[in-house]
C-alpha cells in the first residue's frame, strides 16, 4: 500500500521532526529511518525531502551545520531546535484528534 | 565507497548529473552539493548489496525523482530565485511569465488613464500653475490607484477585496483636501510627503494578491520597489532628453513649446512612467539582474568608510553637532539610506547563507550609523525646550525614533547571526515585519498632524 501524494506532503513536517528529536540526522539517514519505520509503506521520493529541510530551517525549526562525515565528504547534518519541539508537539496532538476521530468513526462503523 | 579518487566512469557520470542540474539554475551550489552526497550514499548501499556501479547510479538518479518536479519544489522554497529564473513558469500560474497581449493593452490604458488623472483637476479650472500645493498632495493620488489597479488585475484579486482597497484611497482623497491648508504651509507640505507612504502599502497589498502575510511576497513586494525605482529614474532621464531636444527643435523653427513640455509632456509622461516602470519590472524580472542589490554592494562600504571617518573628524577635532534649524532632518535621511541599503541587502542574501566578511561590514555600518544619529539625538534632546514643537520637528522625530528602532533591533539580530547564534531569516523576518509600521505612522503625520497644529 502507498499513501498518497497530499498525505505524504502532509506527513512530511511531523515525520522529519519526530525523526530528528532522536538526534541529530541527515537527508540520506532521514529516509532511511522512515523507509524503516513504515515498514516500507511511506515511500517519498529522495530529492523531494530536501526542499522540506530547508523549509523547516528557514523556518528556524531545525538548525543546519556543514560538517566532514565519516567517509571524508562534506555533509549536510540537521538538528531540532526549540521551535521545533514546540511545532512537533502542537502537530502531534493534531494528528492525534484526527487519528482518534477516523478510529472513533470506523470502530462505530464496525459494531453497527 | 567504489573508487572515488581516479575518474572512474561512476565519478564520470555523478559529474554529469551534477552540471545537468546546475545548469537548470533552480538548485544552487550548496544544494546540489548535499543532493550529490545523497546519491553517492544511495550507490553506495546498492553497491555493497552486489550493484555494479554503473546500475546503481541509475537507480540512485531515478529514486532521486523528477527533475522537473524537484525543481519546482526548491524554487517554491527559495521563492527569492523565482525573481531571476522563470523555473517554475511552465505550470504554475502566480509565476511570472511573459507579457501578453491583454497585459500590454491593460497596462497601455491604465498609464494612459493615469496620464489623463494629473489633467483632470485642469478641466474644472485648477491649472498646475499656481496650484502647486494642492498637485503636490494630490499626486500620489493620481497614479497609485492606477498602478494598484494594474497590479491587482495581474494578480487576479477577488473584487471584494479590490473594493476594500478604494477606501484607503477614497480616505486619503478626503484627507489630502478637507483641510484648509494655507498656501506655505507646513502641515500640508509633510501631507504631500507622507501620503505616498501610507499608500505604498497599498500598492503592496495589491502586489502580493491581498495575501499580506503569506509567504514571501512582501520580500518580492520590496524587491519591486526597488526596482521599480530605478526603472524610473531611467525613463525619466530619457524623458528629460526627449523633452530637451523637443523644445530645442521647436525652437529652431521659432515656434515656443515650452506650455507642451510644461502641461503635457512632463506632468502626463511622470505619471505614465510609473505604470510603465511597474509593468517593465514585472516583465523584465528575468533579463536583467536585480540592480538595487548590485548597488547595495556598491554602496555600503562607501558609506561605512563615510561614517568611519565621520565619527573621527567629530572625535579628532571635538566638535560638536551645531544644532541648526532642521538638523534632524539631515540624520533621519541618513538613517533612512542606512535602512534602505540593509532591507535590499537582505533582500537579495540567500537566507541559508554562511555569514560572510560583507556581513560584518553590514553590521559595522549600521552601528556606526546607530552612534551617529545618537550623537545628534543628545544634541538635540538638551536644546528641544529651546525649539518648541513644530510640526516638522515632531514628525523628523518620530521618524528619527521609528528608524532607530529598526537599526537598533537589525543590529542585535545581525550579531546574533555573525556569531552563529539566529539565522539570517530572522533578520529578513523582522525587516519585513516593521514595513507596515512606516505607512502606519505616515498615516498618523497625515491625519492627526494638521488638526493637532492647527494646519500651521
Amino acid at each position: 500500500m502507498e499513501l498518497g501524494k497530499d498525505l505524504v506532503a502532509a506527513s512530511a513536517t511531523p515525520l522529519v521532526l519526530a525523526i530528528l528529536a532522536e538526534g541529530e540526522s541527515y537527508g540520506y539517514a532521514i529516509i532511511k529511518r522512515v523507509t524503516e519505520l513504515s515498514g516500507g509503506h511511506v515511500q517519498w521520493t529522495d530529492g523531494m525531502l530536501y526542499p522540506v529541510l530547508h523549509r523547516l530551517e528557514r523556518n528556524g525549526l531545525v538548525a543546519a551545520k556543514w560538517r566532514a562525515s565519516e567517509s571524508g565528504r562534506k555533509r549536510k547534518y540537521y538538528r531540532i531546535t526549540k521551535e521545533g519541539r514546540a511545532q512537533l508537539a502542537f502537530q502531534r496532538q493534531q494528528w492525534q484528534v484526527v487519528a482518534s476521530t477516523l478510529r472513533g468513526l470506523w470502530m462505530k462503523a464496525c459494531t453497527t | 565507497m567504489t573508487a572515488s579518487f581516479d575518474r572512474s566512469p561512476l565519478e564520470e557520470q555523478i559529474a554529469q548529473w551534477r552540471l545537468y542540474v546546475l545548469r537548470r539554475g533552480a538548485l544552487h551550489g550548496p544544494e546540489v552539493e548535499e543532493l550529490e552526497g545523497h546519491l553517492r550514499d544511495q550507490i553506495a548501499v546498492l553497491s555493497e548489496a552486489g550493484l555494479a556501479g554503473d546500475e546503481a547510479f541509475l537507480i540512485a538518479v531515478k529514486r532521486m525523482g523528477n527533475l522537473d518536479a524537484l525543481s519546482r519544489e526548491f524554487a517554491r522554497e527559495h521563492s527569492e530565485r523565482l525573481w531571476k529564473q522563470l523555473v517554475i513558469a511552465p505550470d504554475a500560474a502566480d509565476g511570472p511569465g511573459k507579457p501578453t497581449l491583454t497585459e500590454t493593452l491593460v497596462v497601455l490604458s491604465v498609464a494612459v488613464a493615469a496620464a489623463l488623472t494629473i489633467k483632470l483637476p485642469a478641466l474644472f479650472g485648477f491649472q498646475l500653475a499656481g496650484n502647486e500645493p494642492f498637485y503636490a498632495r494630490n499626486v500620489s493620488l493620481f497614479v497609485l490607484p492606477h498602478l494598484t489597479a494594474y497590479l491587482g488585475w495581474k494578480r487576479g484579486l477577488a473584487v471584494v477585496t479590490g473594493v476594500w482597497l478604494v477606501l484607503p484611497f477614497a480616505a486619503a482623497a478626503v484627507f489630502a483636501n478637507v483641510f484648509p491648508f494655507g498656501n506655505r504651509s507646513d502641515t500640508g507640505v509633510l501631507t504631500a510627503l507622507h501620503l505616498p507612504i501610507m499608500l505604498w502599502l497599498v500598492v503592496g497589498v495589491a502586489y502580493v494578491g491581498g495575501r499580506w502575510f503569506a509567504g514571501g511576497g512582501r520580500m518580492d513586494f520590496v524587491r519591486f520597489s526597488g526596482e521599480l525605482f530605478i526603472y524610473y529614474v531611467l525613463i525619466a532621464l530619457g524623458g528629460g532628453v526627449l523633452t530637451g531636444l523637443t523644445m530645442m527643435m521647436f525652437n529652431a523653427i521659432n515656434i515656443k513649446a515650452d506650455w507642451l513640455a510644461e502641461q503635457w509632456l512632463i506632468p502626463c509622461g511622470a505619471m505614465g512612467a510609473v505604470l510603465v516602470g511597474a509593468w517593465l519590472v514585472e516583465a523584465k524580472q528575468s533579463v536583467i539582474e536585480n540592480m538595487a542589490p548590485v548597488l547595495t554592494r556598491l554602496f555600503t562600504p562607501l558609506f561605512t568608510v563615510v561614517l568611519l571617518v565621520f565619527l573621527a573628524t567629530m572625535v579628532w577635532t571635538g566638535n560638536p553637532i551645531d544644532v541648526k534649524r532642521e538638523v534632524l532632518i539631515v540624520f533621519d535621511l541618513l538613517l533612512v539610506l542606512v535602512v534602505g541599503l540593509v532591507l535590499y541587502t537582505a533582500s537579495a542574501r540567500d537566507p541559508q547563507a554562511r555569514p560572510d566578511f560583507f556581513d560584518g561590514l553590514q553590521l559595522l555600518l549600521v552601528v556606526s550609523a546607530l552612534v551617529v544619529d545618537a550623537l545628534a539625538l543628545v544634541a538635540i534632546g538638551a536644546r528641544i525646550s529651546g525649539f518648541g514643537f513644530t510640526p516638522n520637528r515632531v514628525a523628523a522625530l518620530g521618524e528619527n525614533l521609528i528608524l532607530l528602532v529598526n537599526l537598533t533591533w537589525s543590529a542585535w539580530l545581525y550579531a546574533r547571526f555573525l556569531r552563529d547564534r539566529g539565522s539570517f531569516a530572522v533578520l529578513e523576518r523582522w525587516q519585513i515585519a516593521y514595513l507596515p509600521v512606516y505607512s502606519i505612522w505616515a498615516t498618523l503625520v497625515v491625519v492627526l498632524f494638521p488638526v493637532v497644529f492647527g494646519y500651521r
